[in-house]
């Protein structure tokens, strides 16, 4: 995807060496408040799934509003490393962090060999080739042994961290689960503004610059590939334990296009913006759980008044009347 | 008797044969996509939606109005061009000036609110169509017994890709087409309303797409998913036909219809991922598609 | 919110405690199934109906019991299950699930009510391991399973000349554990299994498997496979002139509504086993007909199933006078069933609801006399005969 998308990360590219700029330290601080806030006024399995989604979409969003690539199948990552984790946990017995260290690590092994193959191709094509990936990881889901088909991988041990500490309880785990996704979080925004985001950056504005400027653009475009589809897999990873759980679901095509819509939503190219998107898609998915086909049918209408005339999305709408990226 | 692999050749044959009717499908589709892509430069994640769609009112004229399978053919993919006419001109005409990728989330989103409509009204149970009574029963081939309806499937996905091959490949009208893919703004100069052929071309994949629904509403029941996972298929095919040539997208789907066939004797449990596999290794000795030209 | 859990729910019985003498007992129960997928028809809004006519018939407001009912959509998947379920339980206060088809989502909630103060009424759900390896204390399972199924279906059709079989099963966990089950009785009773073949999961086309089918000469073509797989590969058995051909085909789980679906030109010879139909006697035909009034439908043997354990389960609450689910599945289980669709019956140790089973047999269309007309009963299995031996199951709580 090349300079028609309008990102806001020109701007914050400026401040890459700057460090932290003042309102994006602001916001960080709000999110941890709100995190650690939320569990007393929320369900916390909610806000738990909501944790997960939003680091999923920041996850995919590096790549696609970053890296300027449009991946159709992150569902294999995400799904991929529930997986291994919950089989981790189940099956070897691994203690949560180790388990969902197996995800990442499987996630990050897929990512690099389906990424490899896949920057080969540009644009639509690489969309169709990662789709056609996420496919064979789906197939593979439904056919393996240790995946249980049909029925995932279900009664996943929530365990105890380190040895010591029960995750039993919704609030210790939810505790847990908020400093992994504020991890991941700080993490990406490290990625994004350091001298290596700022190559991706140029990649996307103009690949044959790039080149020409002695980059050897595949590596970048393959290292923030297996970045993405690692930090996909933490979320993933994170969300079986949770829900102890991995399913069809999550490997499924579907999974792939949410994704890509709660990045839409929040403001693909901004660093929060996503965890704006997955909020609003989760809780519309829960709240409208009972009315049946017309969630699909409302997230299409979102799908096409998004591309068609906020392509910005919220968080991009609010940089640019702010004129602060975000 | 000898055997071919472990396997009689009859059912080898049988099994062929049945590969080729299912790439007839692949073949239809992949020609209409091919099509909308050479000329529009976007991935029609509708085209699913879209076959279901001619499945869909097929089934709804004969229910309501009592039109049976003959007309269908010819008014579905009508009806069905029409609405993408429109869904063309209203929404996708305003995407040209942005990245493709817009195209292909814009259409996807259409998949979703046409499939999930449909599912809200006629539930996934799946509705019944049945066979036209002038091509009920079929014919013993030795090897197999094949239903005189999908032999007429076979001959009639030939019958329209061919054609469609011969209009884009063979005339001055497919000339034009050619010529707008390749620099619309020279085609323009020369007084050819581009807009308004980029406009028809996108009815007419979309027209493909029902024709196909209406071949399908027969043999598989019809229901609002029946397009979501064929798609996908689809999508593959054409890569490795190598997007938007005509004639790539054709002999891939006859071609893969073949292998899927293959591997449903010998593998099973693969058939579904046996298309992918091609892909990705087409992708790594020919990165441009079986027939495309290199970017 | 553990221990927050625990101080309200102190609270609550408290508070419980001194309503008490008023002798009101509230329980909400949750109708969890497919409302817009492949099993829509045979539990969907009909599920919900028959509940409520279970609350409706109990006279549950005459005796003290308050009865909620709240309803939701899994979409057949087990995450979904997973989390409407504990999301009722924790937040909303359910004491009893009831439904819940799909065996992928019906295990699913199976594990979020093992630890919780719920009891789970699986009525949809053909999973044997919901009363074997998986078994619950607060789990019973009510209608049918895959051990009924194929212990109906193969033994019968063996018994009957049909001694060679080759399975179409579907390439997941359900598909292979209703081949598995049913090659043991098939080979059991005496036949023999000459071949199967694993589809892609969903499929559509069926041709190349059904040739399969055809070309290893096998007496009786098992479909070990559900919901629109089972339904496009009998059309498509048709299409290709296999059943004229003389192979009969099996289907291991099929329901009222597939038949009615299908249509009987295209149905009719199947053998099939279920738990219920509406034909049966003078109070299925009774209770059926007010079903049909509401619904527009008759009842699959999934809803008689739903209105059957919420029935039972509200006797079991007036009898123990507590929503506390400990006590309500104890006294379930002490209990025997009685009601007018399954007649009189047990729940086993492991959750297994025990009662006669049926052999039928799909009418052709001339001998149907009517639109629901579908069935003719061959024989009846009885209830000692019809489950798996609680031995067998290789249930922890049975030891």
């Amino acid at each position: 995807m090349t300079a028609a998308i309008e990102t806001q990360s020109g701007i914050a590219g400026q401040q890459a060496r700057a460090g932290m700029p003042a309102h994006h330290a602001a916001i960080f601080i709000g999110l941890l408040a709100a995190g650690l806030v939320a569990p007393f006024l929320l369900y916390p399995v909610f806000v738990m799934k909501v944790l997960c989604f939003a680091l999923f979409a920041c996850a995919f969003n590096l790549l696609l509003g970053y890296g300027g690539l449009l991946s159709f199948g992150h569902a294999a990552y995400f799904g991929g490393a529930a997986y291994v984790s919950a089989h981790a946990a189940k099956v070897w017995g691994f203690p949560p962090e180790l388990a969902i260290l197996s995800g990442v690590v499987a996630s990050a092994i897929l990512g690099t060999v389906f990424g490899a193959l896949a920057i080969r191709r540009q644009g639509i094509y690489f969309a169709m080739v990662t789709l056609a990936f996420a496919q064979m990881v789906f197939f593979f889901s439904l056919q393996a042994p240790f995946t249980g088909g049909e029925d995932g991988i279900q009664a996943v041990p929530r365990g105890n961290l380190f040895g010591v500490l029960s995750l039993r309880s919704d609030f210790s785990l939810y505790f847990v689960v908020l400093a992994i996704f504020l991890g991941g979080l700080l993490l990406i925004y490290r990625i994004i503004h350091s001298p290596f985001g700022q190559v991706l950056k140029a990649i996307r504005e103009n690949e044959p610059r790039a080149i020409s400027l002695g980059y050897r653009t595949n590596r970048y475009k393959l290292a923030v590939f297996v970045l993405s589809a690692t930090l996909a897999g933490l979320a993933g990873a994170t969300k079986a334990i949770v829900f102890q759980l991995a399913s069809l679901t999550d490997v499924h095509w579907s999974m792939s296009g949410e994704v890509v819509l709660m990045t839409l939503i929040g403001g693909m190219g901004t660093v929060f913006g996503p965890i704006v998107g997955a909020a609003v898609i989760v809780t519309m998915q829960n709240y409208l759980a009972t009315m049946g086909a017309w969630v699909t049918v409302i997230q299409g209408c979102i799908f096409v008044i998004c591309v068609l005339l906020f392509r910005e999305g919220v968080v991009g709408v609010l940089a640019r009347w702010l004129k602060k990226p975000l | 008797m000898f055997e071919l692999l472990g396997i009689p050749p009859q059912a080898l044959f049988g099994q062929l044969l049945l590969g080729l009717i299912n790439g007839s499908f692949y073949a239809i589709l992949s020609l209409g996509l091919a099509v909308i892509f050479g000329l529009l430069n976007i991935i029609n994640f509708t085209h699913g939606a879209q076959y279901m769609l001619g499945a869909f009112v097929a089934w709804m004229l004969l229910t309501y109005l009592g039109i049976g399978y003959w007309w269908a053919l010819l008014i579905v993919p009508v009806v069905v061009g029409i609405t993408g006419i429109i869904i063309e001109r209203l929404l996708i005409s305003r995407l040209y000036h942005l990245d493709h990728l817009y195209g292909l989330l814009l259409t996807f989103g259409l998949a979703l609110i046409i499939q999930g409509v449909l599912r809200n009204q006629y539930g996934i149970s799946g509705l019944p169509y049945a066979i036209p009574p002038q091509l009920a029963g079929g014919q013993n081939l030795g090897f197999m017994f094949l239903p005189n309806y999908r032999g007429w499937v076979v001959v009639a996905s030939l019958v329209v890709c061919l054609g469609t091959w011969f209009v884009i490949e063979k005339t001055r009208l497919g000339a034009y087409l050619r010529a707008a893919t390749e620099n619309p703004t020279l085609v323009g100069a020369f007084g050819i309303n581009v807009p308004r052929m980029i406009t028809l071309t996108y009815g007419f994949g979309v027209a493909l797409a029902a024709f196909a629904g209406v071949l399908a509403a027969p043999i598989y029941s019809v229901n609002p998913n029946m397009g979501a996972d064929l798609i996908i298929v689809v999508f593959a095919v054409v890569v490795i036909g190598g997007m938007g040539s005509i004639l790539g997208a054709i002999v891939t789907g006859f071609g893969l219809g073949l292998i899927e066939g293959l591997t449903k004797v010998f593998y099973p449990e693969a058939s579904s991922v046996a298309i992918f596999v091609i892909m990705a290794v087409v992708l790594l000795v020919k990165p441009a598609g079986l027939f495309g030209r290199t970017a | 919110m553990r221990k927050t859990g625990i101080l309200l729910a102190s609270l609550a019985a408290s508070l419980m405690a001194s309503s008490a003498l008023a002798q009101d007992i509230s329980v909400k129960i949750g109708v969890l199934n497919d409302r817009s997928g492949v099993y829509a028809d045979l539990a969907g809004e009909g599920s919900v109906i028959a509940a409520q006519m279970a609350v409706d018939d109990f006279g549950a407001a005459d005796k003290g019991i308050k009865v909620e009912i709240v309803s939701a959509d899994h979409q057949n998947k087990p995450d979904v299950a997973s989390t409407i379920s504990r999301q009722w339980v924790d937040q909303e206060g359910v004491t009893a699930i009831v439904d819940v088809p799909t065996s992928s989502a019906a295990l699913a909630v199976n594990e979020v009510l093992r630890e919780a103060n719920a009891v789970f009424i699986n009525s949809g759900a053909a999973a044997s391991d919901l009363t074997g390896p998986a078994c619950s204390p607060h789990t019973v399972h009510w209608t049918y399973d895959t051990w009924a199924l194929a212990h109906g279906t193969g033994s019968a059709m063996v018994e009957n000349g049909g001694d060679s079989w080759f399975f179409l099963t579907a390439d997941y966990a359900f598909g292979h554990a209703l081949e598995r089950d049913t090659t043991a009785v098939v080979e059991a009773s005496g036949g023999s299994v000459v071949g199967s073949v694993r589809h892609p999961f969903p499929g559509t086309d069926f041709s190349s498997f059904l040739l399969q089918a055809q070309s290893s000469g096998a007496k009786v073509i098992g479909l070990a496979n559900a919901g629109g797989d089972t339904i496009n590969s009998i059309k498509q058995a048709a299409e290709f002139g296999i059943t004229q051909g003389g192979q009969a085909l099996a289907g291991l789980l099929i329901f009222l509504t597939d038949v009615h679906a299908l249509g009987l030109e295209t149905a009719q010879g199947l053998v099939l086993t279920e738990s219920f139909y509406w034909d049966l006697n003078d109070s299925t035909r009774e209770w059926s007909a007010r079903f049909q009034e509401k619904d527009g439908d008759k009842p699959t043997m999934v809803q008689a199933g739903v209105y059957a354990g919420v029935l039972h389960y509200l006797k079991a609450v007036e009898a123990a006078k507590s929503a506390d689910a400990d006590t309500v599945i104890a006294k379930m289980k002490e209990l025997p069933t009685d009601d007018p669709l399954f007649g009189k019956g047990e729940i086993r140790a492991d959750g297994r609801k025990v009662h006669d089973m049926y052999l039928f047999k799909v009418k052709a269309p001339g001998d149907s006399k009517g639109e629901w007309d579908y069935y003719e009963k061959l024989a009846t299995i009885p209830a000692d005969k019809a489950f798996r031996p609680l031995a067998d199951g290789g249930c922890p709580l049975v030891q």
